[in-house]
């Protein structure tokens, strides 16, 4: 039946514009003039309709920024995080005042210098370079300002002292994180994917002494204001470990080991009070890796000191469950 | 050209050597092609805003097996994604643009009988043929057809365990591609060697048409890019196939660990992008090209700063090269590589604006004449400028770490790439119907065309930027497993519902375009009064193009509205007034 009715509102379609054709084109013969000819009338019309379009666009765009800012995510909870902020504010002024300006200049243009009556022949103009040296400096030295500020930003990010970070390795696979605290010696212990097997979903090496107080979990829990250091690991294909809300973003690739330090400054019941209670920190996946990629996900918590401590006290070192029997 | 043959209809529309006729098959394919993965977007809009619904069209095109109930199964959508944006990217605007327009402008403006090699130029037509019929069947795969994105990153594109159309469908898609890079190898080098020496008399490098100029520079970075895709296809292939580890180690997949060890997906990263983003740039010269030519004939002006103009497609093109990493901020690649990245990229801004202000400069005091070509260079500009600035977000390495791979990422590149690009050739399309048909393509359709197009296409990838800064990745599914997602239903069903009004007006032009072929009102020998050679053709499109000498060249191709002169174009072919000189 669906396909009877959009066969029918096809064959409808082409139709009509058969239509149109055939009676735009008896009536340019009744004024003996070609149709396809683009006249003075059309130039006008042409113009303004570029003039209106041009100004509906700048209004939805100005809408969407109203309307749809406060869906955006809410400043940033982790120190470099407020960083990667000011430097987006400052660019999207930029962008935007570039945006504003240029677009109007372009409707404008179309609009005033169609080509008609008075306006019968154009302004011979091919170069002029006192302008063309003005607009190619102005850009180099606006950008100059913004590579500066976005390298010193970058170095502040990735090259930040990461001694006493607390390191915790987050482990992916299709389709769920694990994550692994390195416990009381703050050193991961070793592990390969060879060694894999049973309960060790990580590949631990259960002889190393480093292992023995690491502490594996399928949630995170962080202490507010105190570093971390996420260390990443894929077992299949890439993944990547995606916190929109602390700013932070990393591949997860098998076969290698990446990192990303930050340091969350809210808790989440701070976050719940601010964006509503059912708010919660999440980890997604943010590279292509198969059917639930969509759903690969883990839940962060941000907590007091003493919170965290006492959470932290209640789980099990790998001691206590893999090594032990 | 007298040692003709006379021609059969297979020598004359199959197998033909004629320019002007592979331009109309790679035109013809690529329509067709830009029609199913226009298709496939839609398909995979209906389940992005409503996810989990049925919609009896997709099981209608997708059978049961992929879309049970009307519901589209989650590796199909990956399988959708990738298809649409493997068949937009290179089967639409790689081929399809550069396929059309150097084989048809390149012998017409530079003054040439035809390509240097009109039978690599053949070739390189079949070749591509054969990479559609092999990606075509691959829709068709009982596992599905390719899935791990347009960028087919290993691990995920090298395990048939990881993802169903990692299988038959993979492989089918990388012979496809292998293809598609002779194709394009061919095409390329022809095209910079008749450019190069196939000028007519006159015709010097500074007195080209900015469309030769970027088709040139569109087939340099064809030439020294594509085969690194080729290699780094051919060592995946050897990955998939014969047990090597060059992109593979540390893997368990369905419960069992594989023997390979020391390879690095990265590297394959760095292979793809040192292609894909000169593959950007390719997809973007050539329109360019068009556009600066187009609406230089319609505003009846100069193009404001030809040197400029030339010079900042050489800068473009040079940088982009050097610019790859931008792609790769956060795979694990030494911070001070995502500076030195962050460096290069932001500098391509600044020849991309130059180009913006010599296009409102060239609008500036015109005696504009609306035809559908002239608006498509105005959405261009239109596009070329929102999305270049928010390219100054991405390639910012700190900013990037919160936006890469989410929709902003979607909104920006089909900006900046898929509308300019599909703005360019649609602008080339109408302007060089008549010379290409001896017909005119229908006005008011082509305004009907041009309006929705503009305003849906806007409504699309716009809202996207937004969905982006919310967190929203891209190759989702859908959304609805995150609750923090919730609150953007409304902006999904902005976007499907644009994309549905956007997609059914490319319906307007498809049948303008037939239509006016066989119906059209009949075209004159130069409707738009424009400078260039190929202007100077019959309208009947002679094999050799021109029936009697070929003309000589005697000044740029920008001379409108000089004054002076008698009328407000001076074509190419007549000689500089005693003692005048050029512009
Ligand atoms: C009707 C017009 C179009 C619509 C509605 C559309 C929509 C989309 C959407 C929503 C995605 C992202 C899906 C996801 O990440 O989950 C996508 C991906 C993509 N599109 Fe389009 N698109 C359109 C036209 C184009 C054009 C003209 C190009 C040409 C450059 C293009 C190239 C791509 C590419 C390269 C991808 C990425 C594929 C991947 O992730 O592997 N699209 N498209
Ligand atoms: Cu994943
Ligand atoms: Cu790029």
């Amino acid at each position: 039946m669906t396909n009877i009715l959009i066969a029918l509102v096809l064959i409808l379609l082409v139709a009509t514009l058969v239509q149109i054709l055939r009676v735009s084109e008896l009536l340019s013969e009744l004024k003996k003039q070609d149709v396809n000819e683009v006249t003075d009338k059309d130039n006008a019309t042409q113009g303004k309709i570029l003039l209106i379009v041009g100004v509906l666009f700048l209004g939805s765009v100005v809408w969407q920024f109203v309307n749809w800012i406060p869906l955006m995510l809410p400043p940033a909870s982790s120190e470099h995080g407020a960083v990667i902020d000011s430097l987006m504010q400052f660019t999207m002024v930029l962008i935007i005042f570039v945006f504003f300006v240029t677009h109007p200049i372009l409707f404008w243009y179309g609009y005033k210098y169609n080509k008609n009556k008075k306006n019968p022949v154009a302004f011979f103009y091919p170069h002029n370079n006192k302008l063309e040296v003005i607009w190619t400096v102005v850009p180099t030295i606006v950008l100059t300002a913004v590579i500066l500020y976005g390298l010193s930003a970058w170095d502040s990010i990735t090259n930040a002292d990461t001694s006493d970070s607390q390191v915790i390795e987050l482990y992916a696979k299709q389709f769920d994180w694990t994550a692994r605290y390195a416990g009381e010696d703050n050193t991961l212990g070793f592990s390969n994917y060879k060694l894999v097997k049973g309960p060790n979903q990580l590949g631990v090496d259960l002889t190393d002494e480093f292992s023995q107080d690491d502490v594996v979990v399928r949630e995170v829990h962080l202490a507010v204001n105190k570093p971390v250091l996420l260390k990443m690991h894929s077992r299949d294909v890439i993944h990547s470990a995606f916190l929109p809300h602390f700013r932070v973003q990393m591949n997860c690739v098998p076969g290698m080991t990446t990192q990303f330090a930050f340091t969350p400054t809210q808790t989440t019941a701070e976050m719940k009070a601010q964006e509503g209670e059912d708010f919660e920190f999440v980890l997604l996946c943010n590279k292509i890796c198969g059917a639930a990629h969509y759903n690969m996900q883990m839940k962060f918590v941000v907590e007091t000191e003493e919170e965290y401590n006492a959470w932290m006290a209640s789980q099990k070192t790998v001691k206590n469950t893999l090594t032990k029997k | 050209m007298s040692d003709h043959h006379k021609e059969t209809f297979i020598s004359k529309y199959v197998f033909s050597l004629d320019h002007k006729m592979i331009a109309k098959q790679f035109l013809i394919t690529g329509m067709f092609m830009g029609i199913i993965g226009m298709l496939m977007s839609i398909m995979f809009r209906l389940q992005l805003s409503n996810p989990g619904e049925s919609f009896a069209v997709l099981e209608w095109f997708l059978g049961s097996k992929w879309a049970p109930g009307g519901i589209l199964d989650p590796n199909m959508y990956l399988s959708l994604v990738t298809m649409h944006g493997t068949i937009l990217v290179f089967w639409v605007l790689t081929a399809g643009l550069t396929g059309t327009f150097a084989n048809f402008l390149i012998p017409l403006q530079i003054g040439a009988r035809d390509m240097a090699s009109g039978f690599m130029n053949m070739l390189s037509y079949w070749f591509f043929f054969a990479a559609t019929i092999i990606l075509l069947c691959s829709l068709f795969v009982e596992t599905g057809p390719a899935s791990a994105g347009w960028t087919i990153y290993p691990p995920l594109s090298a395990l048939p365990q990881a993802i169903p159309g990692s299988g038959l469908g993979q492989d089918l898609w990388l012979v496809s591609i292998a293809l598609f890079i002779v194709s394009s190898l061919l095409g390329g080098l022809n095209y910079i060697v008749t450019i190069l020496n196939l000028r007519t008399k006159g015709m010097s490098m500074s007195r080209l048409p900015l469309t030769m100029w970027a088709i040139l520079i569109t087939a340099i970075l064809g030439v020294l890019s594509f085969p690194v895709l080729l290699a780094a296809a051919l060592l995946l292939i050897f990955d998939r196939s014969f047990g090597t580890s060059f992109y593979l180690s540390d893997i368990i997949i369905g419960g069992e660990a594989l023997h390979h060890t020391g390879g690095s997906p990265v590297l394959f990263e760095h292979l793809f992008w040192f292609l894909g983003h000169p593959e950007v740039y390719i997809i973007l010269l050539p329109s360019l090209g068009i556009v600066s030519e187009v609406m230089s004939v319609n505003t009846r002006k100069p193009i404001f700063g030809y040197k400029a103009m030339v010079g900042a497609m050489l800068a473009i093109a040079f940088l982009s090269f050097i610019v790859w990493g931008h792609h790769m901020f956060i795979t694990g690649m030494d911070p001070f590589l995502g500076s030195v990245f962050t460096f290069t990229t932001l500098l391509i801004a600044i020849p991309s604006a130059v180009k913006v202000f010599n296009y409102l400069a060239t609008l500036w005091k015109g005696s504009i004449r609306f035809t559908p070509a002239m608006l498509f260079t105005i959405g261009f500009v239109s596009t070329f400028i929102t999305g270049g600035l928010t390219g100054l977000i991405l390639g910012d390495s700190a900013l990037d770490i919160n936006v890469h791979d989410t929709y902003f990422v979607v909104g920006h590149f089909h900006i900046v790439m898929g509308l300019s690009a599909i703005y360019g050739m649609f602008s080339g399309v109408y302007h060089w119907f008549p010379k290409m048909y001896g017909r005119m393509m229908n006005k008011k359709l082509g305004y009907l065309h041009f309006w929705v197009t503009f305003i849906a296409a806007y409504g699309v990838f716009f809202p996207m930027h937004f969905l982006g800064l919310a967190g929203l990745p891209r190759r989702y599914y859908t959304n609805s497993a995150f609750p923090m997602f919730d609150n953007l239903t409304d902006i999904n069903s902005i976007i499907t519902f644009f994309a549905i009004v956007g997609g059914l007006v490319q319906l307007v032009f498809v049948f303008n375009f037939f239509y006016s072929i066989f119906k059209g009102t009949k075209a004159s020998e130069n409707p738009w009064e424009s400078n260039t050679l190929e202007w100077t053709t019959p309208v009947e499109r002679i094999h050799g193009n021109w029936p009697g000498e070929i003309p000589t060249v005697h000044r740029w191709p920008y001379d409108y509205s000089k004054p002076g002169a008698d009328k407000d174009f001076v074509m190419q072919t007549e000689p500089l007034k005693e003692g005048k000189t050029e512009h």
